[in-house]
């Protein structure tokens, strides 16, 4: 099915009602409707298999997506943060492609072979002109719908390649048409190039609220943002939230519009959502976990979950909040040992899943099996009410003499001391067990190591105390927040080279 | 009746259309109205009407679902038309309660 027909459907059944756009100068969704099908129309004058997106947030998204929907041809947002030369050398790859290019980033892109340039202002102008309103589209049968570039920490980028039926049954099976309340107003803050950007239009229009794009985002044009627009729906990542509330006390603004957060796409800290429930206690917390190759949420902790553990006597319920919640109904997940074998419940292992949202496909790569079944690599386990608890990716877990540490726990641990402001844990090769446990430590005060592993100690088991600690300014994280666990493991194991070589 | 996932079939007697979100798994005639449905390309009959006991209409975002073969269908337009598979009726599938995530 196609994702244009939840549009057309909206447009229908929600004709007047504000579809995107701030609330001084909204746009119907039969408006919305109209001028896809008129950018529609001008883009099926332009050759080209792919419509390229590289800009801001902006109303000229969802007409850029439900319109190359309508055409059958796949969108692909670039990342608009990448060097000149990355971009570049993305965008040649999607050739022959049309590109709708935010204005002031022309110059980044001209004479790429094969990609024809349509400024976004010119898009957009398009789309609001007549014309092509009434233009009569060829029927297609639509295939590709989305595609996305991973991030690549190392090597070329990968395209994971999203199909209309993968979105399309994921925003019927999640989202009830047209159930939004009038008035209701979602703030979409993730840019265009991550899979949230992509869904949160999708099921907004299904759901009939009215989408509002933060263009890039600060945390204090968020709060802005969420005040006059009264906003009662967002989405946020994890070390967005963080900054967001910094802002909200610093203000002492409490958002009694804000109806529903949810947030994903990283492991929340258990600091940064106590403080989020703490200060906002009138609003619905929703944890949602997927991927980009699973069409966006998989699984989410519900509010009710975030209120039951923080009420709780039992200690199984109230850990609860640092799970994930339980899987999407419709939807299968097992946890897998390494030959694909069920483990026990309680048990770590990777994570698999299987349903018709499921992609798990790269351009010219397939890691969905046969059967359905899709290896995530991320590592996690269940409990025993069904409640999914993620340990990282896969790659990431420490084995350390046969036994598997979570680098995230180790995190939470020294999270909690009131020196650390940031940190990571990672495993560094070690002759004598394999691995062992690094921490890298953001201090706000001065700090010494041997506290910290002390603190860890009074924590956790023996084994997962960090053998090395190390302090630096700052971490690296890419532009959504996701901690570049690779980068700052190539950057302390070369320098642990070089100082063993300085040693010797 | 090639009732694939992702087909579109409007009605041959109301405004109704309606899209395969899961297939039959047995050959089956999809109905509205009591008439079987007809491809997107197909014209509608002068003159064919609705018939009587299939006459309850279909809501616009509703998915309706028939037990016996699973077959699962989205209503894309309204119409005074019911739905049905080899005459019998088909159900509305129980709205979900999923907290908004994106």
């Amino acid at each position: 099915m196609h994702t244009a027909l939840l549009l057309e459907m909206a447009a229908e059944a929600l004709a007047d009602r504000p579809a995107m756009g701030l609330a001084t100068a909204p746009v119907s969704y039969a408006e919305l409707w109209a001028r896809t099908r008129a950018a529609a129309a001008d883009l099926a004058r332009r050759p080209g298999d792919n419509v390229v997106f590289i800009g801001l947030n902006s109303t000229a998204v969802p007409l850029a997506i439900f319109a190359s929907g309508l055409l059958g041809r796949p969108f692909a947002p670039l990342n608009y943060r990448l060097p000149d030369e990355d971009l570049r050398r993305l965008l040649a790859r999607t050739a022959p492609a049309v590109a709708v290019v935010d204005d002031d980033m022309l110059s980044r892109v001209e004479g790429v072979p094969g990609v024809e340039i349509i400024p976004r202002s010119q898009f957009e102008a398009a789309a609001l002109a007549g014309a092509g309103r009434d233009h009569e589209l060829p029927e297609v049968e639509p295939d590709i719908a989305v595609l996305l570039f991973t991030s690549g920490t190392t090597g070329e980028p990968k395209a994971a390649v999203l199909r209309h039926r993968h979105l399309a049954s994921y925003v019927i099976s999640t989202v009830e048409f047209a159930d939004a309340e009038e008035g209701e107003a979602a703030l979409v803050s993730v840019p265009p190039y991550h899979i949230a950007g992509v869904s949160a239009v999708l099921t907004g229009v299904y759901g009939g609220r009215r989408i509002v794009h933060l263009p890039a985002f600060t945390p204090e044009a968020w709060v802005e943002a969420a005040v006059t627009e009264k906003i009662t729906h967002a989405m946020v990542v994890p070390t967005m939230l963080g900054r967001v509330l910094d802002v909200l006390e610093a203000r002492g603004e409490s958002l009694p519009h804000l109806h529903s957060l949810s947030y994903g796409g990283g492991r929340m800290p258990p600091n940064v959502i106590e403080r989020a429930l703490n200060r906002l206690p009138h609003v619905n917390f929703v944890n949602a976990y997927g991927l980009t190759e699973t069409s966006s949420t998989i699984s989410v902790l519900r509010p009710d979950d975030h209120r039951a553990a923080r009420t709780s006597d039992d200690p199984a319920v109230r850990r609860r909040l640092g799970s994930v919640g339980r899987p999407l109904p419709g939807l299968e997940l097992e946890i897998r040992g390494p030959a694909g074998e069920p483990v026990p419940l309680g048990e770590s292992g990777e994570v698999w899943v299987r349903g018709e949202q499921i992609s798990g496909e790269y351009l010219g790569r397939k890691l969905i099996r046969d059967d359905g079944w899709f290896p995530t690599k991320d590592s996690g386990w269940l409990d025993e009410a069904g409640y999914l608890f993620i340990e990282g990716r896969l790659d990431d877990v420490i084995v350390r003499g046969g036994e598997n540490i979570s680098p995230g726990e180790v995190e939470d641990a020294l999270r909690a001391h009131p020196s650390v402001a940031d940190v990571a844990v990672l495993g560094v090769p070690d002759d004598e067990w394999g691995e062992r446990v690094a921490a890298v430590v953001v201090s706000r005060t001065q700090a010494n190591s041997e506290e910290l592993k002390a603190w860890v100690r009074s924590r956790l088991r023996s084994t997962k105390v960090p053998a090395d600690i190390l302090f630096r300014a700052e971490l690296p994280y890419n532009e959504t927040g996701k901690l570049l666990r690779r980068v700052l493991k190539e950057q302390i194991v070369s320098a642990k080279d070089h100082e063993d070589a300085a040693a010797s | 009746m090639n009732l694939k996932p992702g087909s579109r079939w409007k009605s041959a007697v109301c405004a109704a259309e309606a899209v395969v979100v899961r297939p039959p798994n047995a050959e089956v005639v999809l109905a509205c109205g009591g008439v079987p449905m007809l491809g997107p390309a197909d014209e509608r009959p002068q003159g064919a009407t609705v018939a009587p006991d299939h006459a309850g209409g279909s809501l616009l975002g509703k998915r309706y679902i028939d037990a016996e073969t699973g077959l699962e269908a989205l209503c894309a337009k309204a119409g005074e038309g019911s739905l049905s598979v080899d005459g019998r009726p088909m159900v509305v599938k129980d709205a979900k309660k999923l907290p908004s995530s994106d």
